[in-house]
Formats: C-alpha cells, sequence, structure tokens
C-alpha cells in the first residue's frame, strides 16, 4: 500500500494529499483530477469501486465532501478518495467510463445533494420521481419534505 | 331461521349468505412492499397458515383480488401505483393496512414516505405493529371478516377539519 | 403486469430501437413494480424480441424511505432501528456494521463475550436470509414445496430472536457498546435443538431442488457474468464468489473475532445462476460451523464494555446511585457523545459488503450515515445478466441476485 501511495504523491505531487484517519487511509484531491487518480489507482490493482457518496458541510465553503471508497483485492484494504466541490451548481467530473459501478452511484448522489457528474451517461434521479423538487439529503431540505402532508381519503 | 326443526332447509336473506362467502374466502392481492410482506409471507407459510382463513391464494393480479394488505412503507413514487391497483381491484374489496407504516407512517416521519396508506386508499383495519408478528395480521383478518360479515365499510364519518380541531 | 405509475415521465432512452436489419422494433413491457417475482417493489423494463431480451433497465426508488435524512434526526443508540428496516431478511448484519462503526469511532472495543454472541447472532440472521432466498427463487421457479419448508426453519430462528430481543424482525438487538442483554436462560438449549435438526433440513432442501432435472435445467448456464464484469460493477458477497473471487470480509478484513473461528469460504467458478445458488446453500453449512462453535466455545464475563460512558447503566443502579442517574439521563436524552470523525466500517452481509460511512461531529447524533446497501450494486448488473437471454431467465437472475428493495432504496 505504501508503494502505491508514494507513487500516487509521485505522479500527481501536491495535489493529492494522503493522511490516515482511525486506521484508514484517505487521500483529498480537486475534483478535476479525480478521473486521473481514479484511473491510475485502478491500474495499480484497487479494482474495485465500493461505494462514491457525498456529505454536506453546510456553512464551509466548498460545501460538499464527494467520498469514494476503492477496495484493492491483493492489499485487502480500503482507499478513501474525498473531494471537495462548492458554488452554486457543483459538478465533479463522472467515472462511469472507469467503473461501471459508478453509473447507480453517481446519479444518487445527483439525486440527493444536486451535484452534477460532467459526462455521465444518463443523469437522472435514482430514487426520488422524476419530477421531485429539491435534493433531499441537503442540510437545508426539511426532514419532513417541502410539500404539506395530503389528506386522507375514505373512498 | 324457520323450519329447521322439521324440514332440511335453510332460509336466510342472500346478502348474509354473500357476506359470509366473501369473508370466508378473502383473496388478498399479493402487495408486500417492506418487511411487512416478509411477516406476511411468515402468515401464509405453514406455522401460522393463512390457508385457515381462505386466503392463501395471494393473487397476482389486482383484478382477481378481494383485499389488498399493503404491507410496508409507502413511498412517494410508489403511491400513484398502490391507488392505481387499488382502483383496478373489483367491488366489493377492502383495505388491510399492515404495520405502522401503512397505518400512518410508521417510524418514517419524513420526506419520502406517505405517512399512512390512508393518504391513498381507504383503509378498512389497521393492524400495529413493527412488523405485525403473524398472529396480528391473523387478527386483522379476522376482524375484516366480522366487519364484512356485519355489512362492509361504514359510510364515511364527517372529519372535522383542521380549522376545527385547532379552535375545538 | 401494471404500467408505470401515474404523472411519472418515461425516461427517454434509446430503449426499443428499431433493429437496423430486421426493421422491427422490440416489445417494451413492463415487469413490476407490483409483481410476484421481484422480491419487492422492482421495475424492470424490457424490450423484447419474441421472447429475447434485448435491453434491460432496472428502476429503482420504490421504496425509497429517506432512512440518511432520517439518521440525523436520531441519536447514535436510536438510529440503530433504522439500521434494521434495510436489508429486512438479516436485520442483524445491518446492525453489526452500524455498531461497529460506531465503537470505531468511539476507540472502544466490547469483550469477548459480546463478540461472540454477535457473531452468532449474525450467522444465524444470514442462514434466515438465506432460507428466504431459497424459498422465494424456488418460488419464483415453480417449486412451491421448498417455500414452506424454509419458512419453518426460519420460524426456529426467529424464535430465538424473538427469546433474546423481544421481537422476531427488526430487534435491533446489538447496542453501541454491547448489546441489548445477555442471552437469556433456557437460550443454549433451543439453540443446539435447531443446530441438530437443521443439517438434516439442509439435505432435504438439496434433495428437493438439485435432485429436480428441471431446477438444473433452468439454472445451470442462466445469467451468467464474468469476473471482471462482477469486479467492476462492485459485486460483493455470494455473487462474487460465485464468480471465482475469493473475497470474504469475514477471512480478508476479521471483525469481531472471526478470526477466532474456524469455517471455509465457499466459491464457484462458473458465475451463473446455478453457482450462486450452491454458494448459499454451503454457506448455509459454514454458518452453522460457525453458530456451533460460537456456543460451545462461549466465553464468560461482561457483555457490554464497563463504564457508563457509552453504555447506559443497569436499571437497579439508577435507584442507588446518583451518578448512574445523570449517566443515564444523558445518554438517553443527548446520546452518546462521539468525537468528531469519519469512519468506513463494513461487513459481510448476507447479499455482499453492507458498508457503513459514519461522519461525527462531536454530537450525540450522527451528522451524516451513507449505507452502502450490497443490492444497489448487484442489481445495477441485471442488464449485464440477461442480455439476449429469454423473460424467463430475467426472473431467475432477479432471485440469483437475492435483491432486498430494502437497502435499494433505502
Amino acid at each position: 500500500m505504501k508503494q502505491i501511495l508514494s507513487a500516487l504523491e509521485e505522479s500527481f505531487g501536491d495535489r493529492a494529499t494522503v493522511s490516515e484517519s482511525l486506521g484508514q487511509t484517505v487521500v483529498q484531491l480537486p475534483a478535476a483530477e479525480i478521473v486521473s487518480v481514479v484511473t491510475f489507482l485502478k491500474s495499480q490493482g484497487f479494482n474495485m469501486l465500493i461505494d462514491i457518496s457525498a456529505v454536506d458541510r453546510l456553512g464551509r465553503e466548498p460545501r460538499f465532501d464527494v467520498v469514494y471508497h476503492l477496495y484493492h483485492l491483493e492489499l485487502k484494504d480500503w482507499l478513501r478518495l474525498k473531494v471537495q466541490v462548492g458554488g452554486d451548481a457543483p459538478s465533479v467530473p463522472s467515472i462511469a467510463h472507469v467503473f461501471a459501478s459508478a453509473n447507480w452511484a453517481e446519479r444518487e448522489c445527483y439525486d440527493m445533494f444536486g451535484i452534477r457528474f460532467r459526462g455521465h451517461p444518463d443523469l437522472k434521479r435514482i430514487l426520488m420521481p422524476e419530477d421531485w423538487k429539491g435534493h433531499p439529503l441537503r442540510k437545508d431540505y426539511p426532514l419532513t419534505g417541502l410539500d404539506p402532508l395530503p389528506p386522507l381519503v375514505h373512498e | 331461521m324457520a323450519g329447521v326443526e322439521d324440514r332440511p332447509i335453510l332460509f336466510a336473506s342472500v346478502k348474509k349468505l354473500a357476506q359470509w362467502a366473501q369473508s370466508g374466502s378473502l383473496w388478498p392481492a399479493q402487495f408486500g412492499l417492506a418487511c411487512c410482506a416478509i411477516e406476511m409471507m411468515a402468515t401464509a407459510a405453514s406455522r401460522f397458515d393463512l390457508s385457515r382463513f381462505g386466503a392463501e391464494v395471494m393473487r397476482a393480479s389486482p383484478r382477481q383480488a378481494d383485499v389488498m394488505i399493503v404491507a410496508g412503507r409507502v413511498s412517494q413514487k410508489m403511491a400513484p401505483i398502490v391507488r392505481e391497483l387499488y382502483d383496478q381491484m373489483p367491488e366489493p374489496k377492502w383495505v388491510i393496512a399492515m404495520g405502522a407504516c401503512a397505518s400512518v407512517g410508521g417510524v418514517f416521519n419524513n420526506y419520502a414516505i406517505v405517512q399512512g396508506v390512508d393518504r391513498v386508499v381507504p383503509v378498512d383495519v389497521y393492524v400495529p405493529g413493527c412488523p405485525p408478528t403473524p398472529e396480528g395480521l391473523l387478527e386483522a383478518v379476522m376482524q375484516l371478516q366480522k366487519k364484512i360479515r356485519m355489512g362492509g365499510r361504514p359510510m364515511a364519518p364527517a372529519m372535522p377539519s383542521p380549522e376545527e380541531v385547532a379552535h375545538a | 403486469m401494471s404500467k408505470g405509475g401515474i404523472g411519472m415521465a418515461e425516461p427517454e432512452t434509446t430503449f426499443g430501437q428499431v433493429d437496423p436489419e430486421t426493421g422491427l422494433k422490440p416489445m417494451v413491457i413492463n415487469l413490476g413494480p407490483q409483481h410476484p417475482a421481484t422480491h419487492g417493489v422492482l421495475r424492470v423494463r424490457v424490450a423484447l424480441d419474441g421472447e429475447q431480451v434485448r435491453a434491460c433497465e432496472p428502476i429503482i426508488g420504490y421504496l425509497h424511505t429517506g432512512i440518511e435524512k432520517n439518521f440525523e434526526d436520531l441519536t447514535f443508540n436510536q438510529a440503530i432501528t433504522l439500521t434494521d428496516r434495510m436489508d429486512y431478511l438479516s436485520p442483524i448484519t445491518n446492525n453489526f456494521g452500524y455498531v461497529l462503526g460506531v465503537e470505531k469511532l468511539l476507540g472502544v472495543e466490547v469483550p469477548k463475550r459480546c463478540q461472540y454472541i454477535r457473531v452468532m447472532f449474525a450467522e444465524l440472521s444470514r442462514i434466515a436470509s438465506h432460507l428466504v432466498w431459497l424459498g422465494t427463487s424456488a418460488m419464483d421457479m415453480g417449486a412451491m414445496s421448498p417455500f414452506f419448508y424454509t419458512m419453518q426453519q426460519r420460524e426456529q430462528i426467529l424464535d430465538l430472536i424473538e427469546m433474546s430481543a423481544g421481537t422476531r424482525m427488526n430487534p435491533s438487538y446489538f447496542r453501541v457498546g454491547g448489546l441489548l442483554n445477555d442471552l437469556p436462560p433456557g437460550f443454549a438449549e433451543k439453540l443446539h435443538a435447531f443446530l441438530d435438526g437443521f443439517p438434516h433440513w439442509l439435505h432435504e432442501y438439496y434433495a428437493l431442488l438439485d435432485r429436480n432435472p428441471i431446477w438444473v435445467e433452468r439454472l445451470k448456464g442462466t445469467a451468467p457474468i464474468t469476473k471482471e464484469q462482477a469486479l467492476d460493477y462492485g459485486w460483493t458477497g455470494p455473487l462474487l464468489r460465485a464468480c471465482g473471487v475469493d473475497r470474504d470480509l469475514r477471512k480478508t478484513n476479521p471483525y469481531s473475532s472471526y478470526e477466532e473461528f474456524e469455517f471455509d469460504v465457499p466459491t464457484e467458478t462458473a458465475g451463473d445462476v446455478y453457482a450462486r445458488y450452491h454458494v448459499r446453500m454451503r454457506e448455509m453449512q459454514e454458518s452453522l460451523k460457525i453458530v456451533r462453535q460460537a456456543i460451545d466455545n462461549l466465553p464468560e464475563g461482561d457483555w457490554h464494555v464497563p463504564g457508563w460512558k457509552v453504555y447506559p447503566p443497569n436499571k437497579a443502579e439508577i435507584g442507588r446511585n446518583m451518578e448512574a442517574l445523570i449517566y443515564h439521563f444523558k445518554l438517553f436524552t443527548e446520546g452518546i457523545r462521539v468525537p468528531a470523525g469519519e469512519v468506513y466500517s463494513a461487513v459481510e452481509g448476507p447479499k455482499g459488503e453492507i458498508g457503513y460511512f459514519i461522519v461525527s461531529d462531536g454530537s450525540g447524533k450522527p451528522y451524516r450515515v451513507r449505507v452502502r446497501g450490497p443490492s444497489f450494486y448487484n442489481v445495477q448488473a441485471l442488464p449485464v445478466l440477461v442480455q439476449d437471454k429469454i423473460l424467463a431467465d430475467v426472473v431467475a437472475a432477479i432471485g440469483s441476485i437475492d435483491i432486498v428493495l430494502g437497502e435499494v432504496d433505502r
């Protein structure tokens, strides 16, 4: 693992910062580099994309943390990649052409947070209905939703 | 019933016979959504045996079903489909809201879950529990049978409006 | 088969395009969301050319519950009840991943007895989940009888869980820092009775299904996938092991004393429905071994972490001790104070890798919990499984993926 991380730091220099948190390796990188870093890591043996998700840090600029988890089959360990995006229309390059599992995961991030993924083949809502307004997992979206409760039905 | 002592003939009203037949052969429309569906399956299995009530034939098509057991949480995307399936069922039809989520929204008081399936279809029997034990569902079926034999769904009661409730 | 919901826009895709060679347009039909063979509310659009599937698109979201949003509203211990309701066929493995993650953030480790009990319940839950899978997927293919036999055995496991946790399903038996309570008296005898009887029933299931040439014919070669495709789609669990990849988190990244148990990890290489069926059947046998080892070697000791900072004090103490009362009050009103940080904790569930990415901001409620549900990634590969196969194989494929919509949609 150390070899891969040092190779990573060599190729990407100061754009990728490696740290450790509770025994798990985390790599912080800018949004523009995500495709090249993920392709590099895949070539080094991280051939499973376990998860893509996001965290809404309301009040901090850039607002969102997009978190990728990769797994290395031989080293039997995970790696966390974190990308910070913000602004009015946050967007990140899509890695759907690198890992097939990213397709739905990025759609879910878009649905729940409103983060667009540039280059995604079919970015549309996946969990909420197609015409839903708002992005539910954002911190400024109320828990009970924006619409009032519908009335009871008797027939 | 007259004449039962000396003649082997039974008199009863057609309505009562129809109600007795309906209550004894309620065919549920298979409508398992989430965890409650598994308990519904357990009720249909051999230990709790829904077949005793004539209800083991879970029809896949709503057109052949009498009762819709809404088992599980109804999400926003699913709500129009629940209504469409209810509309496809022929009369007379009944609805059992199984579980806390189908009754009032359950644990999930949030944007994604319809707070009770009675905001989508009219409900006859509510079953509490998360999930209700199979015994609870059987009790609900028996209550529904009693309700059918007593005459079906009563007229919709006049519900007070939110303003009336607030000022009461 | 019902149509899509009212008021929902049909997605504009290249689905059902005219075939340039024949000049014919494939027929697009809908499977679900209300369908006996979709194991919940999964909707699958297939473009058919006769019986052959030309394109397939699974559409999910019909059970979206907003669980990840609800996590932020509840304390760490209350949130365990939410985890049950995702993979509702084996709720205990869900609890497992979550409490391990929170304990890692807290920096505590539970005593050995608690770890062994957790392993025991997780494996019982795995067997229960596989039994439901077996019953329902056999029913999908037309074999009605195994359903009743498997549900009967599952009732025995549910009885054991009810003895300990108070409820059959959605038990929330694991708590942060320990369990709900210790094993009840009489548990070991009942468990031994189940363990002694179950191998006979496994043999019965094999006899009912594997000796049936129709079953074998229907499953062999159906819905195959290659190892590379499976890895690319993020497949985990028995599905990946049926393609020849030996990855089981209980062995590769052991947690909660799994390294002290002796068991094998079954793998197959064919990657088709038959291979997945065999992997799960053998997994049930291995889980039996683990449960037996756990109950036979169960260490004495405490079943929760010492001290009152994480696990609340005994109810009897509250009446006697002022400090205990205060701790109890704080733990239940504000929640456990978890230091700020983030952690990814994964366990091997019956469907694959259940991962929890927990972000804490130092208060008693989680800041964000992301649940990596294995079925979400497993069902994404459905088009690959059924490309150019017949419609009946779609049903077999969905059954073999062992999908649970609760964790797909969350």
